[in-house]
């Protein structure tokens, strides 16, 4: 178990290198001299400012050099000086990475769980109008842009019932502690969470469905079927455990489309995280920190990657660590 | 041929999406010829209600621009991008894919790690990063479609290209000394294609998505008006003018399950094997 968590943390520690060495020539590719672009943002521009910033920054070394010292500061969490906001890249992103976990993990186990609810219920209940409303549902779902989805739920729940805030992460100057934040962030969570959340939800039904449809048929389930199981027992013991398999490769998957809904969903409900950083940064054309979110981003798709590994070894004991 | 119409015609979310993107189809292609202004232009006074003109059935936007024109340029735009850039991706793809099925070993190896590599960088993340860095334009947007989303491709015709080199017919190719490159291209491609057909419908929703996406957030080709450049200019006013955001969602919504509709339709006729029970 230790060594195939030590091999995969390598492997990942591995392509997260390589993500930054092409973050790395991915801000060479961006217009103009990098010098000449943070002298403009900080508002002088006569030349020996540039060569100073040259200097500093390191742009008069030669390529390799420059790399080199890139990498450095990455690892050590040095993600480069953002202009624009007048602060560190790794610091902006570190006061904005908490509300993009709390948003992301709330609507992947709102996704997940839903999902499988559905895909369940779809599934025990084949050909039946149940199954073809549930399907439907999950196909209309699937294919809505999630941005549309976030408006139309201020649309709906906001501008015409006025039961959810539209924006934000609290309400402001209201200054609550405890037990009343907690619940006005929950309040301010409900709707991005949702909207993020319906994507995958659908996803998770439609696999969900096919994948216990499929277990469904198999032999083993005859044979507890045949020792006199009842039906709840089979559904649940047997069918769905081996059912739950391919949902969670899938969650696997679908981390990185999840990091790229939360920048949209964020956008959209100025929630204060990383996505909408991230959006903000693009609008201001400040690469030094679209690119920081960018590695970050990758760093936390890593990370859930290796998690949804280890459950699948968990909920499957066929799967040996050892391999 | 005659066959797969047949089973494609008796799958009822094949026909629906059928229905759907042929409809899609012509408006991109006929509709801008009824509509010969720029979506552009001004027509009428800012937020005219839908319903209200039988001339600007879908109201206007906060400039006075008509929604329903938009939205048919928009069609072209969105239609455009999503079977581009699956093009470009298939022709990246398969190539990367055959090759690693093909020699195997360690060819096969760094190819992999190659494509496993695209697949772990979160894809909108990247596909914004690049369209910034590139400046927007339908060039740099199918671009970076295209490149976040081979690996799948790859890793399907890999998949395919692995079960079937094996098959008599392509050992016998061998033995009669044809060349590596005429063996994938005509022995084996043509056999692996059926899967990678309902791939590529779905990564067309996808593409579309994608597309829409950006442009909601400001990164599509400023000369071409989009489905989601009017959702994301819509947004700051849809407390006053709610059409202007909803109708060109609808209009994605459609014609993303439209696709989706297909490539399941497609998978039921190409893969009748595949297909389940309770559909």
């Amino acid at each position: 178990m230790l060594s195939f968590i030590a091999q995969r943390v390598l492997k990942g520690v591995i392509v997260l290198l390589a993500i930054v060495v092409l973050n790395f020539f991915l801000i060479r590719l961006a217009p103009g001299d990098p010098a000449v672009v943070m002298a403009g943002e900080a508002g002088a521009s006569d030349q020996i400012f540039v060569n100073q910033l040259r200097e500093k920054f390191g742009l008069d070394k030669p390529l390799p050099e420059q790399l080199f010292l890139y990498v450095k500061g990455v690892v050590t969490l040095d993600l480069g000086f953002s202009f624009r906001q007048q602060a560190p890249v790794a610091k902006l992103i570190g006061e904005r990475l908490p509300a993009t976990l709390l948003l992301t993990l709330t609507a992947f186990a709102i996704s997940l769980a839903l999902g499988i609810l559905f895909g369940t219920f779809a599934a025990r209940f084949a050909g039946t109008f149940l199954d073809t409303a549930i399907t439907v549902f999950a196909l209309i779902f699937y294919a809505m842009p999630i941005f549309w989805v976030a408006l139309m739920g201020i649309l709906l729940f906001s501008v015409t019932m006025d039961w959810l805030p539209s924006f934000g992460y609290e309400t402001v100057g209201a200054n609550l502690t405890g037990f009343a934040h907690a619940v006005d962030v929950a309040k301010h969570l409900i709707m991005p969470a949702m909207t993020l959340g319906l994507f995958f939800m659908a996803t998770y039904t439609r696999m969900t469905r096919a994948s216990m449809l499929e277990v469904k048929r198999l032999d083993f389930v005859k044979t507890a079927r045949a020792k006199g199981l009842s039906d709840a027992v089979i559904q649940r013991r047997h069918v769905l455990r081996n059912a739950l398999l391919p949902v969670v490769t899938l969650a696997g998957v679908h981390s990185g489309t999840l990091i790229g809904g939360a920048v949209i969903t964020e956008t959209v409900f100025a929630w204060p995280g990383i996505g909408r950083l991230m959006y903000d940064a693009l609008l201001q054309r400040d690469y030094n920190l679209l690119l920081g979110v960018f590695v970050i981003c990758s760093a936390m798709v890593l990370i859930f990657n290796l998690i949804t590994d280890l459950v699948y070894r968990l909920v499957d004991p066929r799967i040996e660590f050892a391999s | 041929m005659k066959q797969f119409w047949k089973s494609m015609l008796r799958s009822p979310s094949g026909v629906i999406g059928l229905i759907i993107l042929v409809l899609a189809i012509s408006v991109a292609l006929f509709g801008p010829m009824l509509f010969p202004n720029s979506p552009w232009r001004m027509v009428q006074r800012p937020f005219l209600p839908p319903f209200t003109l039988s001339t600007v059935p879908l109201g206007t936007d906060a400039l006075g621009r008509d929604v329903f024109a938009g939205m048919i340029f928009g069609a072209r735009v969105s239609l455009l991008v999503g079977l581009v850039s699956t093009l470009v991706a298939l022709i990246v793809g398969v190539p990367i894919g055959a090759m690693a099925g093909y020699f195997g070993g360690r060819v096969d190896d760094a190819l992999m790690r190659f494509t496993e590599f695209f697949q772990t960088i979160p894809s909108f993340a990247l596909a914004i990063v690049l369209v910034a860095i590139l400046q927007p334009s339908i060039y740099s947007i199918v671009t970076s479609i295209a490149l976040v989303s081979w690996p799948p491709v790859a890793r399907l015709v890999r998949g395919e290209v692995l079960s079937l080199r094996t098959r008599e017919y392509v050992q016998a190719a061998v033995v009669t000394g044809q060349s590596n490159t005429w063996i994938i291209m005509r022995e084996i491609l043509p056999n692996a294609l059926s899967p990678v057909i309902v791939l590529a419908s779905l990564m067309v929703a996808t593409a579309i998505l994608l597309e829409s996406s950006l442009s909601f957030l400001g990164l599509g080709d400023p000369n071409l008006i989009s489905w989601g450049y009017m959702v994301g200019a819509g947004r700051t006013v849809i407390r006053q003018a709610w059409w202007i955001t909803v109708f060109p969602g609808v209009a994605i919504l459609i014609s993303v399950l439209g696709l989706n509709l297909i490539g399941e339709g497609l998978n039921d006729a190409l893969n009748p094997r595949l297909s389940r029970e309770g559909r």
